[in-house]
């Protein structure tokens, strides 16, 4: 711990998260990029590396990014943490969420 | 990966694309759309289809991009051979439920045309009946057609359709008639003859938003398909929800620069108390509920009681398809109303108050498993599926994490102060109109606005709303304004109007402030709230405009721009200020209240009088505002009017 880089950051905005990438499977094709309309993100300075999510809380939540991938598990969707349903199984009363 | 991981790991990024600031490029068309949304694809499909040079601009991008980009669950209002609804009966439900304050002159063309409108989108590889069966001996059904209702499954006069694949199938249909597209570009301002506000349009000027360059659209017409003010109460990217109910971008690019060249506006004083826009809410169609693309869901509450459905008269329903049949002596259900002529079935108005006194326990659930099979797969699949932001946030995302609906009780938000539709609301939590009528140009039957050669169609227009709506309007506007533009010469740009609006485009660059534009746009939502919120009088009005236009002098240079996407969103905060304006000089204007408009006067209390149940317009002629009026029914005759001008 006591070799623990630490950086003088400003805090994120929120939300911080709404999609996160897989860089095992995201290829930094960059279509997720273009077909946004809110244009959250740009691409990686890093070729063949994931977006950057520069505008975050601009996100609209529409998914087009992810509906658009051609890699699946590459990209996928991540709610405001205010956003998160639950619900019920009616069989058991068991509770699950988002 | 986020910009602060980047950061730590490397260096601040530059700026990923081109610099190209102060740089010019002319584009020629004969018709220009500005847009790109539902009413934009339409309007350049159908422009092209005439054979005129056409043009796309559009700021996101268009493949997906609008209200309606994310996809449409159900194509409303559209008398069709199956139906026994006419156009006429169509307009008749819109004009109970607004007290008259709805554009019937839009509304009409749309019920007229729209059904022709939906065939054209099949033609072009629209999903709009059900081929494959899946649905076959649903109540809901016609099985020669294969077309499937909602709402109301004995007049059919709503359309279930699978619009998540709508906007590429537009998109393509755009570039395959060759239509021009400039996807990242955002419409600033509106060329004029001679480069004098109130003239003729004759084309626009865009800037690119990821290179800074600005494009010079010269045009025989221009329509306007940018859609509505937005954000001028309530703007909060923090709590996000439903804070903007349509995409965050979405600000009234096209009432500002409209504004600026004198065109005519009307129903800008209208404002409602939403709980869309406190941001308090959950994403829209994300928890259960018994409304719009839930409905007719069974809701139950926690013990797993079921909570009635009632018809207008109050009378229990004790099936679920009984939901979607109108009452004894209903002629047909409308989508959204609370006027009885028209009024759908509702979960029981009383439930609050049966909630208190122990009758049903919260939290409420939607009781998919329990509906019958078809309705199940037609909210929870198809509804929830189709509908905009709600294939992959709503039905893949809860998919995925487990939700199977034939088993699982989605929790409601019903009185927990997260419900979109029926959470308290505070007052000066306001819309101009979210998801119903806003305030928006004023066209004549052509779609032509005051301005020659400046149409609109869609949610540019006043007092319109709806997918179906903008389609049909904006292909009808396409087809107008392509006439229009055969008859029309083009006109020389106005060195002076273009150098002018480029030192406007460009002056925040020079700015040297560290605010966000995020700030702005919040000191002018608070503005708004306080004078011109549940309650306005002249004072308050006149000191709103004081602190807008003291925003706008003093305060906007200080927002810092680094980038051109941060200079698209502050020249966005100054389109919503100016949108501000309007609404203020609109709220003088109209010296009454109306409980329909959401509108109420202190100095003039009286609410609703017979004087003023008329349109208030507004527009501005050599830099100073004038208001107007129009006679409340202004389209009379309909028929008449729509066989004559089409």
């Amino acid at each position: 711990m006591a070799k623990r880089k630490v950086y003088a950051v400003p805090n994120r905005c929120t939300p911080s998260s709404p999609v996160k990438f897989d860089p095992e499977i995201c290829n930094g094709c960059n279509i997720c990029v273009d077909i946004c309309q809110v244009d959250v993100m740009i691409p990686n300075p890093e070729k063949g590396k994931p977006p950057i999510v520069l505008y975050p809380e601009e996100c609209w939540y529409a998914g087009c990014c992810v509906g658009a991938c051609p890699r699946p598990g590459s990209i996928e969707l991540n709610h405001p943490l205010t956003q998160r349903v639950r619900w019920k199984r009616k069989a058991t009363g068991e509770h699950f969420r988002v | 990966m986020d910009w602060i991981k980047l950061i730590q790991e490397h260096s601040i990024p530059e700026w990923p694309y081109p610099i190209r600031y102060g740089e010019e490029t002319e584009v020629d068309a004969d018709v220009v759309v500005l847009g790109g949304g539902i009413a934009g694809c339409w309007a350049a499909i159908s422009a092209a289809r005439r054979g005129v040079k056409v043009v796309l601009v559009e700021k996101g991008a268009t493949r997906r991009s609008g209200s309606g980009g994310a996809g449409c669950d159900h194509w409303l209002n559209t008398p069709h051979p199956k139906s026994p609804i006419t156009a006429e009966e169509v307009v008749e439900w819109e004009l109970e439920y607004s007290g008259g304050y709805t554009n019937a002159l839009s509304r009409y063309i749309a019920a007229r045309e729209s059904y022709e409108t939906l065939l054209e989108l099949e033609q072009m590889g629209g999903k709009i009946r059900d081929t494959e069966d899946r649905f076959k001996g649903a109540p809901f059904r016609d099985e020669e057609t294969k077309f499937l209702f909602t709402y109301d499954y004995e007049n059919k006069i709503h359309f279930r359709v699978w619009g998540n694949g709508f906007k590429p199938v537009l998109s393509e249909e755009c570039n395959r008639l060759g239509v021009h597209i400039f996807d990242r570009t955002m419409a600033t301002g509106l060329l004029t003859q001679g480069g004098s506000a109130g003239g003729r349009v004759t084309g626009a000027i865009g800037l690119n938003t990821r290179t800074g360059e600005l494009y010079i659209f010269k045009a025989k017409a221009v329509i306007d398909c940018l859609s509505r003010h937005q954000r001028n109460w309530c703007f909060s990217t923090e709590l996000r929800g439903n804070a903007n109910f349509r995409p965050t971008q979405i600000v009234g690019d096209g009432h500002a620069m409209a504004w600026r060249a004198g065109a005519e506006f009307a129903m800008m004083e209208k404002s409602l108390p939403t709980s869309f826009a406190s941001g308090n809410v959950f994403l829209p169609y994300s928890h259960g509920n018994a409304l719009n693309t839930w409905f007719p869901c069974t809701m139950v509450d926690a013990k797993g009681r079921e909570v009635p459905y009632v018809d207008r008269d109050g009378t229990v329903l004790k099936d679920v398809h009984e939901r979607s049949r109108p009452a004894s002596g209903q002629r047909f259900l409308g989508e959204r109303t609370n006027a009885y002529q028209h009024r759908r079935p509702e979960l029981i108005p009383d439930l609050l108050e049966r909630i208190k006194k122990g009758e049903f326990v919260l939290p409420l659930y939607a009781d998919l498993p329990s509906m019958p099979e078809h309705e199940r797969k037609a909210i929870w699949g198809l509804m929830v599926g189709e509908e905009g932001k709600t294939r992959i946030p709503i039905f893949n995302y809860y998919t995925e994490a487990g939700f199977e609906p034939d088993k699982d009780l989605l929790q409601s938000y019903m009185f927990l102060g997260s419900d979109p539709m029926r959470a308290d609301v505070r007052a000066q939590d306001r819309t101009g109109g979210e998801i119903g009528d806003a305030g928006g140009l004023v066209t004549d039957w052509n779609l032509m606005t005051n301005l020659p050669g400046l149409f609109a169609a869609g949610d540019a227009l006043f007092a319109a709303n709806y997918h179906y709506h903008a389609a049909t309007t904006g292909r009808y506007a396409g087809r107008k304004a392509a006439g229009y533009a055969m008859k029309a010469q083009q006109s020389p740009v106005s060195r002076g109007q273009v150098d002018k609006e480029k030192d406007r485009v460009y002056a925040p660059l020079s700015n040297h402030g560290e605010i966000e534009w995020k700030e702005l746009n919040a000191a002018m939502c608070r503005v708004m709230q306080n004078y011109c919120g549940e309650y306005k009088n002249e004072e308050l009005l006149k000191l709103g405009l004081l602190w807008l236009d003291d925003l706008r002098q003093n305060e906007s240079p200080w927002v810092c721009v680094e980038n051109h996407h941060k200079l698209m969103r502050t020249l966005e905060v100054l389109n919503i200020l100016t949108c501000d304006e309007m609404i203020i000089h609109a709220s003088m204007a109209r010296r009454a209240s109306s409980q329909y408009l959401g509108f109420f006067r202190l100095d003039y209390p009286e609410t609703d009088p017979p004087d003023w149940h008329k349109w208030v317009t507004v527009r501005l002629e050599q830099e100073t505002v004038k208001a107007g009026e129009l006679p409340i029914d202004f389209w009379k005759p309909l028929a008449e009017n729509y066989e004559k001008y089409r």
